[in-house]
């Protein structure tokens, strides 16, 4: 045999070699609890072929700070900070909705105005967590850039944020029975600002990714789930109506004031990654579509509603007037006439439906509130979603899952 | 979106088909709270789920609270189902009692009734006979305690930098 | 050449004068690499930090480590709980030296306001820290301030520390065992 030949043989009898030793060999690879991307702690043992993976066990639990047994301590205004920390990335719904809750307890209607506000805040917290969401895809597939020009919008939202309750990101915004001050005229210009001055960046980012090739390549057909699997796994929010179907809490049973809004409801077909993303990319655009709908017909009348015992009287008052002291001594003190019963709410939010279980005995705080908290129990899917697919897809599926470990964990 | 299921009709077809296990049945707040006798509650859910005219086939959320006054009832699983066809949400309750707290799991209706038990276990102790892999999941695994049971503390008793003569406790 | 700044140089034709230390000092401040152990909210707030508003990467922290091994700095931002302990102990363990830890936020700081069964009060309580940043979440800017204060540590300390008797006996009572090179 001449030298080329005899190279030729050798390398063969190398890459058989390598086929005997690859094929068969199952190792178990740790994904987690430290994160590549800043996603949370959870933990993912994968038994993986080569690249594919095989089947995954989860642990989570790394943050779980006890919020349930929190709330039992607590008076029901002071519950408020701690639904801020469930989902941090939109925690303005989270209060809201939080707030509704109680009312409904208490069986009072909002006006018409702050329904309206309430809107505007939520959907503006909808926009900064789809922004999070939809960035840390980028992020995770490669493409750093877009999470710079999105960081910078959330900084717009922040701000606006901060006009009404004057905290970034765990707002801790409002009260029961509205809010505590109007919008003020300097929140009207940033949301004029923002309203004109968002789209535009927003487009920018949707070009550099939406039908971007290399973007699609890595993320079509990448953790895709189909619909009558993610029912039964009880999935809810962009995750569901990514794999078509169309449940939305706004549209289903509707809380302040949404049956007065024109949105669409955005649905994809296959359940991947990429039918998420682009849900999400949607979903912004009709926040946006939303918010002006609101804001320019912001109806007249008052920022909170007529329930002294609940919501504090204003400071002239309570100098002055006996009734309105005693209401301010026994709101301070937590000794608010809560009736007993038990009552179930849901609002939308960023993940889907966040539902509060209240059961009051009528005493100082909750007897028991659970959160019925969309990301724990859409996450028992992860392993179905990523076997058969390789290990960068499983991080890419992780990221467009919007796993937020402050829900998860409670 | 208006519901097509009324109340009453929802209570009225369980009542038919269950008779003696519905115990009670009630609408606080205009939403249907049916208290089922723990050993019917997964025969209960599947007639829901697979029932053509009700299609009650979505599970919202399962959880346990603590009564620790109650005799022989001291816990209750509560679980939140819904139609997403007819818009239609039903809370259904089960009450064991300390000594044998047990009930039937329902993952093989719902998969993702797995978590939501273990979470339940986790908290309460409440055992689901037919869970695949009952173990704790949120808290640490050595724990030797249900914590979310009234009778524990909130914070951890061996904790050095906080004196609770401060904190009011 | 040019001139090193806050570093008491003798400047000459083509040579400088100073000392080692501070060079070296120096030289570690501007270019540490994080390593961004973010839990929860605050590591939203942290991610904010590294954006394009508030910019860390001014100050030579361009490029997060996620391998402990390449890591000068360990930021611990949000809530550690008891069953995540181990685990931040072992990334602190396999950091090499010269390590610092920037806590950040008032979970990592002291427990903040889970004062519960399953929280860590405080993550001091496993590893040595260096500087706290309070707030629930600290702004941007606190946390700029935090790594200002990181960077005036590591100005003045001493080339080797890890030889020194102070260091050890402080490793000793955190149970964290050094390897003796």
């Amino acid at each position: 045999m001449n030298t080329l030949e005899k190279e030729k043989s050798n390398i063969e009898a190398t890459i058989e070699r390598s086929n005997e030793t690859i094929d068969g060999d199952i190792a178990t690879l740790n994904l987690g609890p430290t994160h590549p991307s800043t996603h949370g702690i959870f933990q993912n043992v994968l038994k993986v072929d080569g690249e594919k993976i095989l089947s995954s066990v989860q642990t989570v639990g790394y943050i779980h700070r006890a919020f349930e047994k929190i709330a039992e301590r607590r008076p029901y205004s002071q519950i408020t900070p701690l639904t801020d920390r469930l989902n941090y990335c939109s925690s303005p719904i989270n209060n809201l909705g939080w707030y509704m809750t109680v009312e409904k307890l208490i069986g009072v209607e909002m006006p018409k105005r702050v329904d309206y506000m309430r809107v505007i805040i939520m959907e503006l917290a909808r926009i900064a967590d789809h922004l999070v969401c939809n960035s840390v895809i980028g992020v995770d597939a490669g493409a750093l850039t877009g999470f710079t020009y999105l960081f910078q919008q959330r900084e717009k939202i922040y701000e606006l944020f901060e006009e009404v309750c004057g905290a970034r990101l765990t707002t801790n915004l409002g009260r029961i029975g509205g809010f505590e001050r109007d919008f003020s005229p300097e929140f009207h210009r940033k949301l004029n600002d923002f309203l004109k001055e968002f789209p535009k960046v927003f487009n920018e980012f949707d070009k550099l990714l939406s039908r971007n090739r290399i973007f699609m390549d890595r993320t079509i057909g990448a953790g895709a789930i189909s619909a009558e699997r993610a029912l039964q796994y009880s999935f809810v929010g962009p995750n569901l109506r990514a794999a078509g179907i169309d449940y939305d809490v706004r549209a289903m049973n509707p809380y302040a004031s949404y049956e007065d809004f024109d949105f669409i409801i955005p649905v994809g077909t296959q359940g991947d990654t990429y039918d998420r993303f682009q849900v999400r990319q949607e979903e912004v655009r009709q926040s946006l579509r939303i918010i002006e709908q609101a804001f320019n017909n912001l109806p007249e009348g008052d920022y909170k509603a007529d329930i002294p015992e609940f919501f504090l009287p204003p400071k002239e008052e309570v100098y002055n007037n006996m009734e309105a002291l005693i209401y301010h001594f026994k709101i301070v003190m937590g000794e608010t006439p809560i009736p007993v019963g038990e009552v179930y709410h849901s609002v939308e939010g960023g993940n889907g439906e966040l539902g509060y279980y209240l059961i009051s005995d009528g005493g100082r705080s909750p007897y028991r509130l659970q959160f019925r908290r969309p990301c724990f129990i859409y996450y028992q899917a992860y392993p179905e979603m990523i076997t058969g697919q390789s290990i960068s897809d499983a991080v890419l599926t992780l990221s467009s899952m919007n796993v937020i470990a402050g829900e998860l964990d409670a | 979106m208006q519901s097509k299921l009324s109340n009453t009709a929802v209570s009225d077809a369980l009542k038919a088909k269950f008779g003696e296990a519905i115990l009670s049945s009630e609408t606080p707040y205009d939403f249907l709270t049916v208290e089922v006798e723990p050993t019917k509650m997964h025969a209960v859910i599947t007639w829901l789920k697979q029932e053509e005219s009700l299609d009650i086939s979505f599970l919202t959320n399962i959880g346990g609270v603590h009564y620790p006054d109650q005799a022989e009832r001291e816990f209750a699983i509560v679980y939140h189902l819904q139609s997403m066809i007819n818009n239609f949400r039903i809370r259904l309750k089960a009450y064991v009692p300390l000594q044998n707290p047990e009930i039937d799991s329902i993952v093989d209706l719902y998969a993702g009734a797995n978590w939501m038990e273990r979470e339940t276990f986790d908290f309460y102790g409440i055992l689901f006979k037919g869970h695949p892999n009952l173990i704790r999941i949120l808290n640490e695994d050595s724990m030797d305690y249900h914590p979310m049971r009234k009778e524990y503390h909130l914070e951890d008793a061996t904790r050095e930098d906080k004196d609770d003569r401060f904190f009011g406790r | 050449m040019g001139k090193i700044e806050d570093v008491d140089v003798i400047n000459g034709e083509g040579f400088q004068l100073s000392n080692l230390e501070k060079v070296v000092a120096s030289a570690r401040a501007n270019s540490m690499w994080p390593l961004p152990f973010a839990t929860s909210c605050c590591g939203i707030e942290y991610m904010a930090t590294m954006g394009s508003n508030y910019d860390l990467a001014r100050f030579g922290m361009e490029r997060m480590s996620f391998s402990p091994r390449q890591a000068d700095l360990l930021i611990v931002a949000g809530t550690i709980s008891k069953k995540l302990g181990p685990i931040l102990k072992q990334v602190y363990e396999q950091m090499s030296e010269p390590k610092w830890v920037l806590a950040v936020g008032a979970c990592a700081s002291s427990g903040g306001i889970f004062d519960t069964y399953s929280v860590l009060q405080g993550i001091d309580r496993i590893i040595p820290v260096d500087v706290y940043v309070p707030g629930c979440p600290p702004r941007p800017e606190q946390i700029i301030d935090g790594i200002m204060k990181i960077h005036e540590l590591v100005k003045h300390e001493s080339l080797r520390r890890r030889d020194s008797e102070e260091y050890k006996a402080m490793l000793h009572s955190y149970n964290i065992e050094i390897d003796a090179k």
